[in-house]
């Protein structure tokens, strides 16, 4: 099993350049309560998370369906209110910054459809610049250097010229980060984005993913089913359960504790016997 | 592997040729389109039952005086305030078509399918039915209400039903429902416009019927006051929103993270496509195809979804086409003339089936 080390790329330093987070965290999360608000009653998904999120490192938050990994994640966003507690984004409360603002601290790539009938790749990644543009959304060469190098950086910038509807999954979800990076923010949200993609490009997916955060010094959080991958790629662990119950860590300091094993305690006996396994195997590569 | 990049260690390895495209607006295509909007206009003041020579055309619209008198008065009192309407209307329906298409993200959407046309009417029809006066005509060309009060009627029906089909519209995503809400909200503005025409007499009767025809040519320089106004207002509105719309190309989610507010986008949108399709359904009657053809050619035509050229490429060719479409509707003879709407049916149905054939990417906004 080799080390992914970063590799040296042939892009210039511009695209990477996202202003970090003072203390090297990105998102903390105070006291938080994730869930939905429908009329007077509220539905509680998760309750009195207090994460960190971490610079220039590589997080996936893993769990069964239904954990609230996507309510989660949509608010980390802004997408949805906390129904409780703060989210807090360098240093600033999430969900009172104006939308301006927001799209300066934090980028996300979602799994909705994106479909546009003729745009290019390069158009695609350029809408990454529009918090940065003027009333028209007009492009200064220096924004049109910053989106070539996202591409570099993101590794498609051989698909520039090709029309966005003729991409395939993984080549899309390329340009889409690429875009996420063209948006200079020192956070990128990513939910999902090895969902549709067959193996090879979900490994190249993961490796690129963890690549940037190391490289740009951003922090990347991802949600994903992707077990194997998550604890190969990804520096930091949060683990969602069925039941309310959140742990977090380094993959091997998670696996050291069997967490994995209580975080899918409710399951059958096939998944806590496929998980034994693992966690035997991992003993012995060890 | 065809999208991994080399990741030797110093290699900088450029392609021969820049994979990068060019990102700005193309200022010839919209040259080309603008000088076809000024011809289709110099020609709809030129062809008529009176054929008048292009020179002379010019030199009134110069200020000058034409060899005849009688052209003067042609084409001052009657050819350019149909011209006027037509380059206007038609820019108006294509812009709101293409704002609509891409908030809905719905190819089929236009102010006429959706009911937003309907809801200029049923505006109009309200506050007609309203008045107590006995001889108000019906779409009132009559200056009961007032010219301005005509636009706002007509502007606040339509964005009445904008607003429902929106709230409806984030809901539900589907395509289908979205155009059958646009069939039942016309099903209802045309019960209420029956209610009306029981009480009404025989020539407000003949008067809606003809309105519902569509035409250019019932707009005098008097109403022009308050079309025109409103229309530039509009389409100003409009191309303030080129940004946002190609945001919302990617859904309200990707927009709102890239920092659009997308409530005032919709906002704005909403203000702007309903002030445009409201006004011209007031003057113009509910005129069809030119809203949601448009937009599609001009996709098509100039291989691009980037609002920044689509809008003024919507406008310029939706003039344009709506000017040439009326000159269409006058060319069989002097005496009848086609109903408009006969015109850009029958021009516009073709249109869209031939770029359903040929592009497979028209499903899209």
């Amino acid at each position: 099993m080799t080390t992914h080390h970063a590799a040296q790329l042939p892009y210039t330093q511009a695209a990477l350049a996202a202003p970090a987070a003072a203390d090297g965290i990105a998102i903390r999360t105070l006291d938080l309560t994730t869930g939905y608000k429908n009329g007077r009653s509220h539905h509680v998904v998760n309750r009195g998370l207090n994460l960190t999120l971490q610079c220039g490192k590589l997080t996936a938050l893993l769990g069964p369906n239904g954990a609230g990994k996507s309510t989660l994640m949509r608010t980390l966003c802004g997408l949805q209110p906390p129904l409780g507690g703060s989210v807090w984004i360098d240093g600033e409360p999430l969900h009172v910054l104006s939308p301006d603002r927001k799209a300066r601290k934090l980028a996300v790539v979602l799994t909705d459809r994106v479909q546009i009938g003729y745009m290019t790749a390069y158009r695609l990644a350029a809408l990454g610049r529009y918090p940065y543009t003027r009333w028209d959304g007009r492009l200064t060469a220096e924004d049109e250097a910053i989106v070539q190098d996202a591409m570099r950086a993101a590794r498609c910038e051989a698909l520039a010229a090709r029309m966005v509807a003729q991409l395939s999954d993984g080549e899309r979800q390329r340009v889409m980060i690429a875009r996420a990076l063209a948006q200079q923010t020192p956070i990128i949200l990513l939910d999902e984005p090895t969902a549709f993609l067959d193996l090879p490009r979900r490994i190249e997916i993961m490796h690129l993913l963890h690549d940037l955060a190391h490289q740009t010094g951003r922090a990347l959080l991802l949600s994903t089913h992707d077990l194997e991958l998550a604890l190969r790629f990804a520096d930091e662990l949060w683990l969602m359960g069925g039941d309310g119950a959140f742990v977090t860590g380094a993959p091997d300091e998670v696996y050291r504790r069997g967490d994995l094993l209580n975080v899918f305690a409710d399951e059958g006996a096939e998944v806590r016997r496929y998980l034994q396994e693992m966690h035997q195997r991992w003993k012995t590569t060890i | 592997m065809k999208v991994s990049a080399p990741s030797g260690v110093g290699q900088a390895a450029k392609p021969l040729a820049d994979p990068f495209p060019p990102l700005g607006i193309r200022r010839s295509v919209l040259v080309g389109l603008a000088a076809f909007a000024l011809l289709a206009f110099l020609l709809s003041l030129a062809i008529g039952s009176v054929p008048i020579p292009l020179a002379e055309v010019v030199h009134v619209l110069l200020g000058g005086q034409a060899s005849e008198a009688t052209w003067q008065t042609i084409i001052l009192l009657f050819r350019l305030p149909k011209a006027i309407t037509a380059l206007l209307a038609g820019a108006a329906l294509s812009v709101a078509g293409l704002q609509m298409q891409t908030i809905f993200r719905n190819p089929l959407a236009d102010p006429f399918v959706l009911g937003i046309s309907s809801g200029a009417s049923l505006g109009v029809a309200l506050v007609v039915l309203g008045g107590t006066s006995a001889n108000v005509t019906v779409f009132g060309r009559t200056a009961y209400l007032g010219d301005f009060g005509l636009v706002t009627a007509a502007s606040l029906g339509a964005a009445a039903v904008f607003a429902v089909v929106l709230a409806i519209a984030r809901r539900v995503q589907s395509v289908v429902t979205l155009l059958v809400l646009g069939l039942m909200i016309s099903y209802l503005t045309s019960a209420v416009v029956s209610l009306l025409i029981y009480f009404s007499i025989p020539e407000q009767i003949s008067a809606y019927i003809n309105w519902t025809f569509g035409s250019f040519g019932g707009v005098t320089w008097q109403q022009m006051r308050a079309l025109a106004p409103a229309l530039l207002l509009g389409l100003t509105l409009a191309l303030l929103t080129a940004k946002p719309l190609n945001a919302l190309l990617l859904g309200e989610n990707y927009a709102a993270s890239m920092g659009v507010n997308v409530r005032a986008a919709r906002w704005l949108v909403t203000a702007s496509a309903s002030l445009l399709a409201g006004a011209v359904t007031a003057f113009c009657g509910p005129i069809g195809f030119i809203g949601i053809a448009v937009p599609h050619l001009c996709r098509a035509l100039f291989g691009t979804s980037d609002h920044r050229m689509l809008l003024p490429a919507a406008l310029l060719l939706g003039g344009g086409l709506a000017l040439i479409f009326d000159l269409i509707s006058q060319m069989p003879g002097a005496r009848a003339a086609l109903p408009l709407n006969v015109v850009t049916s029958a021009v516009g149905a073709p249109v869209i089936l031939w770029i359903v054939m040929r592009r497979q990417s028209f499903g899209q906004v």
